[in-house]
């Protein structure tokens, strides 16, 4: 009787849990997060002033450090997703790091994007050998590496715990490859313009890239959110509470 | 004969090997729920069932290699996370793939597999296993049934309390499954545990564990 | 006693690597070639080749550690060996840190034998030499303990071979920047016991850090 409930406590309970949390969380987030972006945006686009060095071709930063920012947290925030998993069972955990990969990666490809689009006005070439740049490129060869593990794996539960481990290492090793990759750059290339390293910025750039930043992490937070739900509803979809949701049609 | 719950609660606790509640589910289907069993020394159990029905992977779970199942072992009345080192002392295991490497001969192989073994017990264990002559002969050179008497020869040389052979009959000839049968019932008698999946019939009564029955529970079990 | 199991697979599979000694050559072919494909490539020019000699003698060990990477749990994986050895009631991280052992020696150390061979066909200036075997000796280990844990993830996949270098190449990044780079530092004269300490302090990491990620992957992989 006792390992009866707990089996329903792990495979009803939490998910629903989550759905159910998720369903009154999503609408701050995403009503919050647009505001703080639309805010941040146009403030920073049309109002900071222009960089005496850049010129206005730095206001791609109100993009770029957001992503970059935001996807190497996505690393972090997935190993631990999948360590809480390894360790304490949890299956609900297993689809959040499953949910963020893609993400993260994608945030990976826009902040190395933006940053060869920033690079052609300030180095006169799409791509320098910077620091932060080839750091967030590894990162992208990180999150291919889970994403590969999730595609070749086909049992779902194998997948998950081994891109859960892959992730874990990867995310031990990410600060010893940032240090080596600074270190590297130091040593290759000194005193060329590093693209965000500014000791003093302007609050006026400075505070609508906090509001950006603030922004990108909302509506992550409703991706990952609304993906981690569908993912529920799918597993989940022979159980009472789901059949009644998707009954009434009521799915917020 | 099927288990029924009635009898195996009792000496749950005390029983040599014994699983509680467990329920397994593969590809969205589920094996087995709600099984219960208790296995002591002496007995022989045979997992059967038709293909599919999940052997395997309750041989797994019992094992510890899955961990894909709900419900709770017990080893020696503790909880398996307890007693797993005991356990695996006490574990005799072939499975589908016996573990002999190709390119080493059958003593070398049994060394790895039996360490504790002397030189003289692994020739005699060979033999018993019709064997003789082969010792150093790589293994690649025999022929996949000779290469599962290699690991047969386990049987003999190993001192270990339970024994959880999956198809152990597999590729063996009449003579050397009517000499398997006889060890395994050795074994039991010995005060042993056996558990295994056969199609094969055994002189002696066993404990039957059918699977693939049916999956809802029944009338006797307490829900 | 309690640890003979260990030596027992520890001497299998040392007689193993030595009756199919063959079959270990190849990845150092590999790195032989790999090298020598630089300067029909690039140019044979000694000046030109000594500036990148560290850089493809590191590249080119990595990709060979790759390949050899494929064969370390795979056989035990197919013929059940590993299952009997996940069975043992020692934990399985002793099995790991003796299979990686073992890796490192019949993959590694022929690696850092050879390379002062290829280091005179690519013009290595002299300085480069002794931070290259020592980067080697410290590099290799690491190799093989991070490589043990993509062997680990892939040993039940078909196509484990290709997706291996894709989960494991990023993780090199760190011991490929200061291995070569100590090479470098040798070269120009400088002091290079820094790099070589940040191999150090790598491989002792990762020594407590990869039998465990490797053991998790093993028994996740094997749990079909």
């Amino acid at each position: 009787m006792w390992s009866a409930l707990k089996r329903l406590y792990h495979q009803l309970g939490s998910p629903k849990w989550f759905y159910e949390l998720t369903s009154r969380w999503s609408p701050w987030f995403l009503w919050i997060g647009s505001a703080l972006m639309l805010v941040g945006i146009v403030w920073g686009l049309a109002f900071a002033p222009a960089d005496y060095l850049q010129g206005n071709s730095f206001r791609i930063i109100y993009i770029h450090v957001p992503a970059a920012l935001l996807s190497q947290s996505a690393y972090v925030m997935m190993a631990v997703a999948g360590l809480v998993g390894l360790v304490w069972k949890m299956k609900i955990s297993f689809v959040v790091g499953k949910t963020i990969a893609p993400i993260g990666a994608g945030l990976a490809v826009m902040a190395l994007l933006t940053g060869a689009i920033w690079g052609k006005p300030t180095w006169g070439t799409w791509w320098v050998w910077d620091a932060r740049l080839t750091s967030m490129l590894i990162l992208l060869f990180l999150y291919m590496g889970v994403i590969a593990i999730y595609n070749a794996i086909e049992n779902e539960e194998m997948a998950n715990k081994a891109a859960a481990v892959l992730a874990l290492v990867g995310s031990i090793n990410i600060p010893i490859i940032k240090y080596s990759v600074e270190w590297w750059n130091t040593l290759h290339q000194p005193a060329t313009i590093t693209l965000t390293k500014k000791p003093t910025m302007a609050p006026e750039m400075f505070i609508p890239l906090v509001l950006t930043i603030i922004g990108f992490y909302c509506w992550f937070a409703v991706w990952v959110f609304a993906r981690t739900r569908n993912e529920i509803l799918w597993r989940e979809r022979r159980t009472k509470w789901v059949q009644r949701i998707l009954s009434t049609g009521a799915n917020h | 004969m099927t288990h029924s719950q009635a009898n195996n609660q009792p000496q749950a606790a005390a029983a040599l090997l014994s699983g509680q509640g467990l329920w397994c589910e593969r590809d969205d289907r589920v094996l087995f729920s709600q099984l219960d069993f208790a296995w002591d020394s002496g007995q022989i159990v045979r997992i059967s069932g038709p293909n599919g029905a999940g052997k395997s992977s309750l041989i797994r779970i019992l094992l510890g290699l899955s961990a894909s199942y709900e419900g709770e072992l017990f080893f020696n009345g503790q909880p398996m996370a307890k007693g797993r080192y005991e356990f695996r002392d006490q574990l005799l295991y072939l499975g589908h793939q016996v573990g002999i490497k190709a390119s080493l001969t059958p003593e070398e192989n049994l060394r790895w597999l039996c360490p504790d073994a002397a030189k003289e017990a692994i020739y005699s264990a060979l033999e018993q296993v019709g064997l003789r002559g082969f010792e150093d002969v790589l293994s690649q050179g025999l022929s996949a049934g000779q290469q599962r008497r290699v690991a047969l020869a386990r049987l003999y040389l190993q001192n270990k309390a339970i024994w959880i052979l999956d198809e152990p009959f597999t590729a063996i000839d009449k003579d050397g499954v009517a000499q398997l049968e006889a060890r395994i019932i050795e074994h039991a008698q010995n005060g042993g545990l056996v558990i295994l999946t056969t199609h094969h019939q055994l002189a002696v009564d066993v404990l039957e564990l059918e699977l693939g029955k049916k999956v809802e529970p029944r009338g006797d079990f307490d829900d | 006693m309690t640890n003979s199991p260990l030596l027992a697979l520890f001497k299998r599979d040392l007689l193993i690597a030595f009756r199919n000694r063959g079959e270990l050559l190849n990845p150092l072919m590999f790195f032989l070639m790999v090298a020598s494909l630089f300067p029909l490539a690039v140019t044979p020019d000694p000046k030109f080749l000594g500036l990148i000699a560290a850089g493809i003698i590191w590249v080119g060990a990595l990709l060979a550690t790759l390949l050899s990477l494929d064969l370390m749990f795979k056989s035990d994986y197919e013929d059940g060996s590993l299952e009997q050895m996940l069975l043992q009631p020692q934990p399985a991280l002793l099995f790991v840190m003796v299979k990686t052992a073992l890796h490192w020696m019949v993959a590694g150390v022929p690696l850092t034998i050879v390379a002062p061979l290829l280091g005179v066909m690519l013009a290595l200036p002299e300085g480069g030499f002794a931070p290259l075997i020592l980067s080697l000796l410290l590099g290799t280990p690491t190799l093989s303990l991070l490589g043990s844990i993509g062997a680990g993830l892939t040993v039940g996949l078909k196509k484990g071979g290709m997706l291996m270098p894709l989960l494991i190449l990023p993780l090199y990044i760190p011991v490929l920047i200061f291995a070569a780079s100590s090479v470098q530092a040798g070269i120009d004269g400088n002091s290079y016991t820094g790099h070589l300490a940040f191999l150090g302090a790598y491989l002792a990491l990762m020594l407590v850090l990869a039998p465990l990620a490797s053991s998790a992957a093993l028994k996740i992989s094997i749990a079909r």
